[in-house]
């Protein structure tokens, strides 16, 4: 087999041509792009450079344009995001949409509700199938609720948990779903930059306990240069550059860009 | 069979409460109990949609009407049995009712519950006066004048011992009460009843966790439709008398006050509202004597549910349950 044989065989998440048209507005333009299995992928780009509309149409909230998005050689185009969710490609959201009136361990096992078989009728029976399940569940929400130091809290009200906590419970629900993709959106917004190395070392961390592929946005170039192997950058919705940090951070388009932006503010 | 226990528990509370209401009162008290109970039906059925799925449905009534209509004509021109078997009408006809309202809630949410925000509000409001319509212009089932001579449920010989039509009628609608009650508890605390409540939270999210958001809606409103239609059937045995009047968009929001006023999302909520909603004009009828004839019960209906809504926004109950307050009293006094 060759190099590039085993390179394509080995993508898990792919786009192309992706466009999505607001009106007159183009917020993403022909973007392509292509994520191995396991790798760690950044999105950057200025503020309103298409970023989260591009991740609003590979989980089905928007439907593109055009392009198409491919996921482990299945073209997602016109599934619900349910389906798409059930596919094993998941997200966070930059406006934290956590489910406010529920406890952080509810918010966590709705996204396990996926992997639920037993039916109403158990329910009101209230048999093994539905008490194993139910209990198997809950473990599950707790240890990974553990992972992110929030176990204790397991009780509190979502809405109670301070900012930067909110943000890690969407990453803890997107785990439960058992993704095999997880697309960040700007997961460390709000967080000082402390915390928001942790969380970079927490999401390293969990690409390799759940084997996972993370695509994430976040727009402080720096902290993506860290860890991301793979970078993509977008500017008024078209791809700009992409490649490793180094390469990135060389580009004269991608200075450019930035700079851009500088002098507007 | 340990999942009958808490059931049955609950059920040997209301038959206590039966006996008395039996021996210890009048047929008018009697009959208001049976619409205590049909009310907490309505109510409690109307909170899985408006309360826990978030979604506003503004037809109830109509789904009590198809319920309703169609056990009052079952039971009258296609009775089964007869003799002392006759009782087994009524528990055909009822679950007839049931899920003749079901069917008619799967056909009215499926294409409504697709979208989003109010058309659902929109629809239901439509379907329950294309109902009452239907009804007024159908002269098979008495268009304006209505439906008399609704057999009751009858007395029920068990050989030894006579019960009587009306502890019968108690323990039949209690055993829609007990059914609806843990049906929907029950499916309240598993991981179905989290992705009702994930709908109301955030659809977005909702879905983007896995949840189909609108089969879980569907859902919901398909269950809530089933036990409107019982309810309808309970109320037209016990009253012997229908007609569309009786299921107009009054009914209908005289169901989203009960789910409000209890509490959008608290059962204990939705029952202690109905019998509140059900009780006060009855208590309040007998003020007019004092009033010289005035009839101050609506003023003081209205201006109650006014106060309790200034003083208490989020309901009676808000999103808790009894069973909630007494944990915390135990929690508390340890
Ligand atoms: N639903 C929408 N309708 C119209 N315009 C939108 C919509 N969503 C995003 N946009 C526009 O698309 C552009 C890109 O937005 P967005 O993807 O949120 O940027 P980023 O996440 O990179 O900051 C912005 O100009 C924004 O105003
Ligand atoms: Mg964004």
């Amino acid at each position: 087999m060759s190099n590039a044989q085993t390179n394509s065989s080995n993508i898990i998440l792919e786009a192309k041509n992706l466009t999505m048209q607001f009106g007159g507005l183009k917020a993403v333009d022909q973007f392509s792009f292509s994520i191995e299995k396991g790798q760690l992928a950044g999105l950057i780009g200025p503020n309103g450079a298409g970023k989260t509309t591009a991740f609003n149409m590979l989980t089905g909230v928007y439907m593109p344009t055009s392009g198409e998005v491919i996921l482990n050689g299945e073209i997602l185009n016109g599934k619900k995001p349910f389906q798409i969710s059930h596919k094993g490609l998941t997200r966070t959201f930059q406006n934290i949409r956590l489910f406010k009136d529920l406890t952080v361990l509810e918010n966590v096992l709705i996204a396990g509700h996926q992997h639920v078989s037993y039916g109403l009728l158990d329910t009101f029976l209230q048999n093994d199938r539905f008490e194993v399940e139910e209990l198997k569940l809950r473990n599950k929400a707790l240890e990974i609720l553990a992972l992110f130091g929030l176990a204790d809290k397991a009780f509190e009200n979502s809405c109670s948990l301070p900012y930067g906590e909110q943000r890690k419970l969407e990453i803890v629900r997107a785990l439960m779903t058992d993704p095999k993709v997880i697309l960040l959106d700007e997961p460390a917004a709000g967080m000082n930059h402390s915390e928001t190395h942790k969380l970079m070392d927490l999401i390293a961390q969990i690409r390799k306990d759940f084997k996972l592929t993370v695509l994430l946005i976040e727009h402080d170039m720096k902290l993506v240069m860290g860890i991301c192997e793979k970078i993509f950058v977008l500017d008024h919705g078209v791809k700009i550059e992409e490649g490793n940090a180094h390469h990135i951070q060389n580009s004269k388009k991608v200075i450019e860009a930035y700079l851009g932006v500088d002098e507007v503010h | 069979m340990k999942f009958l226990k808490q059931p049955a528990l609950l059920a040997i509370g209301m038959i206590c409460i039966g006996l008395i209401l039996n021996f210890g009162t009048n047929a008018y008290i009697q009959l208001t109990s049976l619409f205590v109970l049909v009310n907490c039906l309505m109510a409690m059925s109307l909170n899985l949609v408006n309360g826990y799925t978030g979604q506003f449905s503004l037809g109830h009534a109509g789904f009590m009407a198809l319920g309703a209509y169609f056990s009052a004509y079952a039971s009258m021109h296609w009775p089964l049995f007869s003799g002392p078997l006759a009782i087994l009408n009524f528990v055909l006809t009822t679950l007839g009712s049931g899920l003749l309202a079901a069917f008619a809630g799967y056909v009215v949410g499926l294409p409504s519950l697709r979208l989003k925000g109010d058309y659902l509000a929109i629809v239901t409001l439509g379907f329950g006066e294309i109902i009452r319509v239907s009804l007024l212009n159908m002269d098979f089932v008495g268009g304006a004048r209505g439906l008399s001579g609704i057999p009751s449920i009858p007395n029920l010989d068990l050989g030894f011992m006579v019960i009587e039509h009306y502890m019968v009628s108690f323990l039949f609608s209690t055993f829609w009460f007990v059914t609806c009650f843990f049906v929907i508890w029950r499916i309240m605390h598993s991981s179905h009843g989290r992705g009702f409540l994930s709908v109301r939270e955030d659809e977005i999210a909702a879905e983007a966790m896995g949840i189909d958001t609108t089969k879980t809606k569907v859902r919901a409103f398909v269950l809530s439709s089933f036990f409107a239609g019982v309810a309808g059937a309970l109320f037209c045995h016990a009253t012997n008398y229908i007609s569309p009047s009786s299921f107009n968009f009054q009914k209908s929001v005289d169901a989203i006050i009960m789910v409000v006023l209890g509490g959008m999302g608290s059962m204990s909520g939705s029952i202690c509202a109905a019998i509140f909603i059900t009780l006060l004009p009855e208590i309040l009828r007998s003020l007019k004597e004092y009033t010289g004839g005035i009839d101050f019960r609506m003023v003081i209906y209205s201006l109650s549910l006014i106060l309790v809504m200034l003083l208490r926004p989020q309901g009676l109950f808000g999103q808790t349950e009894i069973t909630d307050l007494w944990k915390k009293y135990v929690k508390r006094s340890n």
